[in-house]
């Protein structure tokens, strides 16, 4: 439908991971002295963080990867998205495995899904954006030449939307919803603040501020032919409305007003996402995205800027891997990659390095130094479909 | 005044589109019809009046040459002409028309997509069928294609197209009274809220254009030479067609809406909207007299979603029948 919808969707996606993945390296945090203590999960210490996190911005905000972003293009199918992912969270010396890599893809979607859907205007999905944006820029506020990459993005984002109008908003969400629909995951930080349904359906309260630009139902007005009100009639509306907010900022800096896509982990609220239960809600899985090829044309051209982009890190020596486990134990992690749902698997592409390299030198260059003997995450070299051949294919 | 009834269970959820519901009742068989567009696919359910049986078929819009290609369907609408009833169902690729059972494809038109996406979306959006012969069809561009539709046989042909809307139609109605004695029996609206009323003919004459005031009329519907139009602010307003006096608005919900629908025979009006709620509304005009009335009868609230289609399922109101983003049923409501 819209064409507009993939920088939005990757952003505000980016964003989220960004969030989580900076409560999860906190929560690793262990004190510099007491790292020699090591178990199979390794202290991280703040300067670990910051690379991890600086690193993944870099590569979100590539410039060639933007401009290819940037183009009038359909969304991605749920497959090529999360494969783009996936690349991202390992474009540092992080290392995620495969139950902690669905789950944090999990936590992203549901959280923005949620954002869109409680968006009380179409266009606030920008503010929602610039909310991120806002928390990204902190991240990297002490780092000169990332930074300028995320003004420049700002640049892009706000030359870009501001001027459409309300119709083309209302297109571009409705777009997000069909590539968020029928998906129902329980995020237990939602469940707490009784933002989400123990049926994974997010609660829309019925009362609050009404949006900017709409009236609080309630009044209807009867005119004579020459345009003086006759008659003034009141409703019970059923709900409990109060007056719209003022409005957010849609520019560079100011107050967005709305908290949507702001960051709603810390230290002390940690996430975690429940799998059962969901399995019931997850059967009429949509069937849209079932395209012979999960990675369509445009698709690898993305992905293929986004491996040309990635700064190779060469992992740790010493230490047993820079590893990240978004559960609370491996134990928990192994469990939940054993009892996951067929139909929550998100089927990520797998591409293997290519034959022809010249072509694709750094493409191969890139997947050797992923594969780490014994981590399980080298999988993605080890099976799956030749990056050439799709291309060919096509 | 209304109460719920046992719900349709659907095979999958329906999309967030506007008006994403269409019924069509038909009496000699005592069924009914009912559609609701999820993502690519067009799901119907034919549902006995005795509700003892229920039967399903999936449509896809695809384009009828290439194996592969499958678009977005932006709306699926039932059009009932005097000698046949068809269901149009409009893509990002194009528009067809089927047998209102879905079973035969009668007709295929594509719109003219561009080798490669370009800023501006392209779709057709917004369906009705007007006068005896016609059925007409939005586009994203603004323009509203007309096509001739013979009481039989798939000898369909675009007739006209009516380039007035600068902006992607929205929807489009036709005068629902039964009678002829309204000059205008077309209305059409766009992302801008910009609503054109037409007389059709073998050339469509532009009787009026009402403006919007930047805010998308997403639903909307003519009924005794009056547009009721329903707004992204939540608004309904009521003008006469003709001469584009506004005679009444209403504010009536606190999100946008998504549908209208007027029960002709007894004026009830219904609204729905991403708020979760229905409302049920009475409205009365004289045109003689020029006087519009309208009062607040019912609210209904599904909870925790965001309706998207609600239509009575008779011309007198007696029973209506909702949709919501992510749910895949349709919940009916019936007068106590």
């Amino acid at each position: 439908m819209s064409t507009r919808t993939l920088p939005l969707l990757f952003i505000n996606l980016g964003g989220e991971m960004l969030y989580i993945l900076d409560q999860r390296l906190r929560a690793q945090n262990i004190p510099a002295d007491k790292a020699k203590k090591v178990s199979t999960v390794p202290a991280w210490i703040e300067e670990d963080r910051k690379r991890v996190m600086n690193d993944i911005i870099t590569t979100m905000f590539n410039k060639k990867f933007l401009e290819e972003l940037f183009k009038p293009q359909e969304l991605y199918s749920k497959k090529a998205l999360r494969t783009v992912f996936d690349r991202l969270a390992h474009a540092s010396i992080m290392r995620l495995n495969q139950a902690s890599m669905d789950k944090l893809y999990d936590l992203m979607t549901m959280a923005f899904k949620y954002q869109v859907l409680l968006c009380p205007r179409p266009k606030d999905i920008l503010l929602v954006s610039l909310n991120h944006m806002d928390a990204i820029k902190d991240f990297v506020k002490d780092t000169p030449s990332i930074l300028s990459q995320v003004d420049e993005t700002y640049q892009q984002l706000i030359e870009m939307y501001t001027p459409l109008s309300n119709g083309e908003f209302q297109l571009m969400r409705q777009t997000l919803l069909i590539f968020f629909q029928d998906m129902h995951i329980r995020v237990s930080i939602f469940l707490k603040d009784k933002v989400q349904n123990s049926n994974g359906r997010f609660v829309l309260p019925t009362n609050g501020p009404v949006p900017r630009g709409t009236q609080i139902p309630g009044m209807i007005r009867i005119f004579s032919c020459s345009g003086e009100e006759l008659t003034r009639l009141q409703f019970n509306n059923g709900g409990n409305y109060s007056s719209a907010l003022r409005e957010g900022s849609f520019e560079m800096f100011g107050n967005r007003v709305t908290k949507l896509g702001t960051n709603m982990y810390s230290v002390s609220r940690p996430v975690e996402t429940h799998m059962s239960g969901t399995s019931k809600s997850s059967a009429q899985h949509t069937k849209v995205n079932a395209a012979p090829n999960p990675l369509a044309k445009e698709e690898l051209n993305l992905l293929a800027r986004l491996m040309g982009g990635l700064e190779v890190q060469k992992p740790g020596s010493a230490d047993t891997g820079f590893r990240v486990n978004l559960f609370a134990t491996d134990e928990e992690e192994e469990e939940a990659l054993i009892s996951r749902p067929n139909e929550l698997s998100y089927g990520v592409v797998s591409i293997q390095a290519t034959k022809d390299q010249q072509a694709n030198a750094e493409l191969t260059k890139i997947m050797g130094e992923f594969t780490e003997s014994g981590d399980p995450s080298s999988s993605a070299s080890s099976k799956g479909d030749d990056l050439l051949a799709m291309m060919d294919g096509l | 005044m209304f109460h719920k009834e046992k719900s349709i269970q659907l095979k999958n959820s329906a999309s967030a589109l506007y008006n994403n519901l269409s019924v069509l009742r038909i009496a000699p068989r005592r069924l009914t019809y009912f559609t609701v567009v999820h993502a690519n696919v067009v799901n119907m359910v034919s549902t006995s009046w005795d509700g003892l049986n229920y039967s399903h078929r999936q449509l896809q819009s695809k384009e009828p040459n290439v194996a592969t290609s499958t678009s977005l369907i932006m709306q699926a609408a039932f059009c009932a002409l005097p000698s046949r009833d068809l269901l149009v169902v409009s893509s990002q690729k194009g528009i067809q028309m089927y047998e209102s059972d879905g079973s035969i494809m009668v007709y295929w038109h594509a719109l003219d997509t561009p080798e490669a996406p370009t800023a501006h979306a392209v779709f057709a959006r917004g369906i009705s069928a007007v006068s005896d012969n016609y059925i007409c069809v939005g586009v994203s561009s603004g323009a509203v294609l007309v096509f001739d539709v013979p009481s039989k046989g798939s000898n369909i042909t675009l007739s006209e197209v009516l380039e007035e809307h600068k902006e992607a139609i929205t929807d489009i109605a036709s005068e629902c009274s039964g009678s002829q004695e309204f000059l205008a029996n077309l209305v059409t609206a766009d992302d801008g809220g910009n609503l054109c009323v037409w007389k059709s003919g073998e050339e469509f004459q532009l009787l009026n254009k009402i403006p919007g005031l930047d805010m998308t009329c997403s639903s909307v519907k003519l009924w005794k030479g009056t547009v009721l139009a329903g707004y992204g602010t939540g608004q309904i307003r009521l003008y006469e067609a003709v001469t584009g006096i506004l005679h009444a608005e209403v504010n009536a919900h606190a999100r946008w809406i998504y549908s209208l629908d007027i029960a002709p025979f007894s004026g009830l009006l219904l609204s729905a909207a991403e708020d979760s709620f229905v409302r049920v509304w009475h409205l009365s005009i004289t045109p003689e007299t020029n006087s519009v009335e309208i009062a607040h009868l019912h609210n209904e609230c599904v909870t925790d979603t965001q309706i998207c289609g609600a239509k009575f399922c008779d011309g007198d109101g007696y029973a209506f029948a909702v949709t919501g983003y992510d749910l895949s049923e349709i919940i009916r409501y019936v007068q106590s």
